[in-house]
């Protein structure tokens, strides 16, 4: 494994019941990509993300996640790594400021990197004083990447990012990904829509039945 | 793990919990009125001075215990709502923060409403407390409080990753928290002098209530992470 691997998967397998939903996976990801993950419904997408999260037991093979064996050291996994599914978890009756403002007091972040985040994300005064349930999609998500930045996680993992946004949004969140890469992070995005992801993707895998193969190839 | 991230974490817990109840004024409008309704309801069917004034203790500790379920339902349905409690567990926040500052919160909501169920049994069964008994109130609802929110703590959080959320936490606590509802409601007898109980007498029961509540801590803080984790 290169030093800077960030996800290095080796015959990964990984079971669902009896079902393998991740069959031998092989990836390495490096630290700075931004990687979206294709594939049909119930190929595999999510589940390749949430065992990157230390969310799954992994059945046979070897997974290392920022150095980490997520067998066996699932916490400090969980301490670098940020997933965002379909849920934003964000608390609705508070507004966004308190949700930044609790997330930085419970993974000890400064003020100062609670507004960075709330900056980088695009989160004005007027919305981080409005209750998350009254956010747009689009400004909920953003919430909840600024959460991630608060978080200080260094791999970001995605599932679906764009869903239920309009376009703006996705330009929004696309950008706010990018911008995250150029800070250090790398990120891995679960998607099913080929154009948007060709165009935002440093690289691109596609996931078949279980299985992981470049479909892109690296820029 | 450092014990001042444990309670950083608690305090950031608790005092969220806390906002977003006084906030959205959901226990205030309606699970308050539902306590005080209990309790009428209680008095309209035991419709005799003599035999209310002699249950009035049980009577208060069950509308706790239904008012409880209540609490702890809506506590952790604010965690459930967007998948807070997932994030927070995926974030490798320690679950033993996450669990003392759920306690910490529901100690605080469950003395509001008892202080207001204490007085209700005042006023409708016409108990008289006097200064001794108050003490010995206020001691019991404390304690008592504490081992409530603990147990309750533990299982509102199963009841969220678990399947069928609502019916499963009356099903889980309610006879969990028999010891403390039969130490409680002894300790108020004592303090509300039913049937000529001392208010000495009480004191026995206190004491269990607190071996209780420590045991139920101590076992939650220890257990609420495995078993709220995936």
């Amino acid at each position: 494994m290169k030093e800077t691997s960030v996800v290095d998967l080796h015959d990964a397998v990984v079971l669902l019941g009896s079902f393998p939903a991740l069959a031998e996976a092989t990836l390495t990801i490096e630290r700075g990509e931004l990687v979206v993950v294709h594939g049909a419904n119930g190929a595999g997408k999510t589940t390749l993300l949430r065992l990157c999260a230390g969310l799954l037991p992994l059945a046979r093979g070897s997974a290392r996640v920022m150095g980490h064996d997520v067998s066996i050291d699932r916490a400090a996994v969980r301490a670098s790594v940020g997933f965002l599914g379909h849920a934003n978890g964000l608390y609705l009756d508070l507004s966004a400021g308190e949700n930044l403002a609790f997330w930085g007091d419970v993974v000890g972040a400064s003020r100062q990197e609670v507004d960075a985040a709330a900056t980088r994300m695009g989160l004005t005064d007027r919305l981080l004083a409005t209750p998350v349930s009254r956010l747009s999609a689009g400004q909920k998500r953003r919430t909840a990447l600024a959460v991630m930045a608060v978080r200080r996680a260094t791999l970001w993992l995605l599932d679906e990012p764009h869903a239920g946004l309009d376009a703006t949004g996705r330009d929004e969140i696309d950008a706010l990904l990018r911008d995250a890469v150029a800070a250090g992070a790398t990120v891995i995005v679960a998607s099913h829509e080929l154009e948007r992801s060709a165009a935002l993707a440093t690289r691109r895998i596609e996931v078949v039945g279980g299985r992981i193969s470049e479909a892109g190839g690296r820029p | 793990m450092t014990m001042s991230r444990i309670i950083a974490v608690a305090r950031a817990v608790a005092s969220k919990d806390l906002r977003i109840e006084w906030r959205s004024r959901v226990m205030t409008n309606q699970v308050l009125p539902f306590a005080a309704i209990v309790m009428v309801l209680f008095a309209f069917a035991l419709d005799n001075d003599g035999i209310l004034q002699r249950v009035a203790p049980g009577l208060v500790w069950m509308a706790t215990l239904f008012t409880s379920l209540v609490v702890v339902q809506r506590s952790f349905a604010v965690e459930a709502a967007d998948s807070a409690i997932d994030a927070l567990r995926l974030a490798g926040v320690p679950a033993q923060g996450v669990y003392l500052g759920k306690v910490a919160a529901l100690v605080v909501q469950l003395v509001v409403f008892e202080a207001v169920l204490a007085v209700l049994a005042l006023i409708l069964y016409r108990v008289n407390v006097d200064v001794h008994g108050a003490v010995l109130l206020v001691t019991t609802c404390i304690l008592a409080s504490l081992g409530i929110a603990a147990l309750a703590a533990v299982y509102g959080g199963l009841s969220v990753v678990g399947r069928g959320r609502e019916t499963l936490l009356p099903l889980l606590l309610l006879p969990a928290v028999a010891p403390v509802l039969i130490g409680a409601t002894r300790a108020t007898e004592s303090a509300f002098g039913s049937d000529g109980a001392r208010v000495v007498e009480g004191w026995p029961w206190v004491g269990l209530l607190a071996v209780f509540g420590a045991i139920f801590l101590f076992g939650g803080t220890l257990g609420f992470g495995p078993l709220t984790d995936e």
